[in-house]
C-alpha cells in the first residue's frame, strides 16, 4: 500500500493540474419521465475540498454524481466549473472496477492517460500511479488473477492517470470487505492530500463519509436536506467520540426524517 | 501448450520435489496429447483383424492396410493431393468470402440499430432455407464451375458467423462501453479496444461451426456437381466400385475436420490468453 511513486515521472502527472477545480451547481434538476430525481439543487465546492454526498437509496445522490462527471445531461440547471477545464479534468470511479479484461493490468492503467502523452511516457505514466496504489509488481498481469480490493485499486490508479482536477468516486468502495475498504479508504485520502484535487464520493456508509470528508451532504427526496462541515483533523481516528457524535446527528436526521 | 510445458513453472517452487516430478509430469503430458487418438488406433487394429479374419468382406469395407495402400498409389499418381488441394482452396475460398460478409453485417448489425432494423429479418428468412436445398438452382446458375462451390460455401459458413458477431457485440458489457466513452475513448478506439475484444469469444464460436458447415457443404456439392475435388474422387471411386478410394476420401474427411479444429483451437488461445477459461494453470497468483 505504501509503495512511493518514482517523483520525477509523477510530477509531470500532477504539475499541470495543480489543485482541484471548485464546482457550482445551480437550480440542477432531472426528471425521469414523471420521477423528478433532483428538483433544484443548489450547491458549491471549493476547489481541493472532499466533499461526501449520502442518503438513501434511489435519493437521486448518484445521478448528482452522474450529472458531474457528464455521464447524463440535467434537465434543466446548471454545473459549471471554475478554472481551466479540459476532457481529462472530471474522472469518475465506478461502484465495479470496470477494468478491461483483455487487457493487462497496465494497459488498463493507460486506459485514463491524457491523449497527449504517447508510448514510452504513458508507459511510465501508468507504471507510477500503479506504484501510487501499491501495485507496481502485478503491472502484467490480466485483471482476472487480481483480488476485488486490487482490481479496485488498478481501477483508481486509471482514474488518476490523466491528473484529474475533480474526482467523482460512486461508491468505489461498497463491494469491498471491511478491511479492505478501511485500507482503500486510507489510501484515497493519502492521494487526495498529495494531489489537492477536488473529491465529491457518494456512498451509503455515513462512518465512510465521516472518516473521508470535509463536508457531509445529506440527500433526501431530490433536495439538499443537510449540509454538515466535519472540522476534524486527519487522518481521524475511527471511533473518536466526535466522529461518533457527527455520525449521530447523521443518522437520526437520515432515519428520524 | 502441453500440460508439461504449463506445469513446469510450479515444479520449479518446489525443489525438493525437482527430481522426481518432470518424468512423471512429462509422460502426464504425453498421455494428455496422445489420449484421443487411443480410441481411433483401436478400431483400426480391431477393423483390420476383422477384415484379415474374412468377417469383413473387402467389397463392403477394405481393410486399413489396403486403404493405405490405395491411398498410398494415389498420393504416388499426385491425383490425392490435386484433389486435396483443390477442395481445400475451395473450403478456403467461401469460409474467406462468406466469414467475412457475415463478420462485417454481424458487426454492422451490432452497432447500429438502423442496419439491423433493415436486415434482420431479411436474413433470418434466408437462414432458414437449408442452403443445401439450392443445389439444383445452383447448378442451373453456374453449371459445376466453382462459383457454384464457392456461392455454396459462403452461404454456409455465413449465418453462423453472421449470428454469433452480432451475438458477440449485442452481449459486451455496457459497463465497460460507458468507461470507455468517459475516458475519451473515439469511437473507432471503442470499437478496436472494448467492443471487438468482447465479442472474439462468441466470434470463434461462430467460426468453428462455421468450418464445420464448411466441410460439409463443400462434400455434399463436391459429390453432386464437380470435376474435381475429394467428393468427385470419391464419387468417381463409386462408379468403378473402388471402395478402398471412398473409405480413403472419407477418412481424409475426419482427418481435415480435425486440423481445422486444432488450428481454431490455437488461434482461439492465441487471441483469447486474458479469458480465465483459456489461462494456464501455472500463471494464477
Amino acid at each position: 500500500m505504501n509503495a512511493p511513486a518514482s517523483p520525477a515521472a509523477f510530477s509531470g502527472a500532477t504539475a499541470p493540474a495543480s489543485g482541484g477545480l471548485g464546482v457550482s451547481i445551480r437550480r440542477l434538476s432531472r426528471h425521469f419521465g414523471a420521477k423528478r430525481v433532483l428538483e433544484n439543487v443548489d450547491l458549491d465546492i471549493p476547489a481541493g475540498q472532499f466533499v461526501a454526498i449520502i442518503g438513501k437509496s434511489g435519493c437521486g445522490k448518484s445521478t448528482l454524481l452522474r450529472l458531474l462527471a457528464g455521464l447524463d445531461t440535467p434537465t434543466s440547471g446548471t454545473i459549471g466549473f471554475t478554472g481551466a477545464r479540459d476532457d481529462a479534468a472530471v474522472r469518475i470511479m465506478f461502484q465495479e472496477p470496470r477494468l478491461l479484461p483483455w487487457q493487462r493490468v497496465l494497459a488498463n492503467v493507460e486506459v485514463g492517460a491524457p491523449a497527449r502523452l504517447q508510448g514510452e511516457e504513458r508507459h511510465a505514466r501508468a507504471r507510477a500511479l500503479l506504484a501510487e496504489v501499491g501495485l507496481a509488481e502485478r503491472a502484467g498481469e490480466w485483471p482476472a488473477v487480481l483480488s476485488g480490493g486490487q482490481r479496485q485499486r488498478v481501477a483508481l490508479a486509471r482514474a488518476l492517470a490523466s491528473g484529474p482536477r475533480v474526482l467523482a468516486l460512486d461508491e468505489p468502495l461498497g463491494a469491498l470487505d471491511a478491511l479492505t475498504r478501511i485500507e482503500m479508504q486510507a489510501l484515497v485520502e493519502r492521494i487526495w492530500r498529495e494531489q489537492g484535487f477536488t473529491a465529491v464520493l457518494v456512498t451509503h456508509d455515513v462512518a465512510e463519509a465521516l472518516a473521508l470528508a470535509d463536508r457531509v451532504i445529506l440527500i433526501d427526496q431530490g433536495r439538499i436536506a443537510l449540509d454538515l462541515d466535519v472540522p476534524l483533523s486527519r487522518p481521524r481516528r475511527r471511533g473518536s467520540p466526535e466522529l461518533a457524535a457527527l455520525e449521530g446527528q447523521i443518522l437520526s436526521r437520515l432515519l428520524g426524517g | 501448450m502441453s500440460l508439461a510445458e504449463t506445469r513446469s513453472p510450479a515444479a520449479d517452487r518446489l525443489p525438493t520435489a525437482r527430481k522426481t516430478v518432470p518424468l512423471r509430469r512429462r509422460l502426464a503430458g504425453l498421455e494428455g496429447r496422445l489420449a484421443g487418438w487411443v480410441l481411433p488406433l483401436l478400431l483400426v487394429v480391431l477393423w483390420e483383424a476383422l477384415s484379415r479374419a474374412g468377417i469383413i468382406a473387402p467389397n463392403v469395407l477394405p481393410a486399413p492396410s489396403a486403404v493405405a495402400g490405395a491411398g498410398w498409389q494415389a498420393l504416388k499418381s499426385g491425383e490425392l493431393l490435386h484433389n486435396m488441394g483443390v477442395s481445400t482452396l475451395r473450403a478456403l475460398a467461401g469460409l474467406a468470402v462468406g466469414g467475412l460478409i457475415g463478420f462485417v453485417l454481424g458487426i454492422a448489425n451490432g452497432l447500429w440499430d438502423l442496419t439491423f432494423r433493415y436486415t434482420d429479418t431479411t436474413l433470418q428468412m434466408i437462414r432458414n432455407v437449408p442452403h443445401l436445398a439450392l443445389i439444383p438452382l445452383v447448378i442451373l446458375w453456374f453449371g459445376i464451375d466453382e462459383e457454384a462451390k464457392l456461392f455454396l460455401v459462403s452461404l454456409g459458413v455465413f449465418f453462423p458467423v453472421y449470428i454469433n458477431t452480432l451475438h458477440g457485440v449485442r452481449s459486451v458489457d455496457p459497463q465497460l462501453i460507458e468507461m470507455g466513452r468517459v475516458y475519451g475513448m473515439s469511437p473507432f478506439t471503442l470499437f478496436r479496444r472494448i467492443i471487438l475484444p468482447g465479442a472474439l469469444p462468441s466470434i470463434f464460436v461462430g467460426l468453428r461451426f462455421a468450418l464445420g458447415i464448411m466441410w460439409l457443404t463443400l462434400i455434399v456439392a463436391e459429390t453432386i456437381a464437380a470435376s474435381s475435388g475429394l467428393g468427385y474422387m470419391a464419387m468417381q471411386a463409386r462408379e468403378f466400385l473402388l471402395v478402398d478410394i471412398v473409405v480413403l476420401a472419407i477418412l481424409i474427411y475426419a482427418l481435415l475436420g480435425k486440423l481445422a479444429d486444432v488450428l481454431t483451437r490455437q488461434l482461439e488461445r492465441a487471441c483469447l490468453q486474458w479469458h480465465p477459461a483459456f489461462q494456464k494453470p501455472g500463471s494464477a497468483p
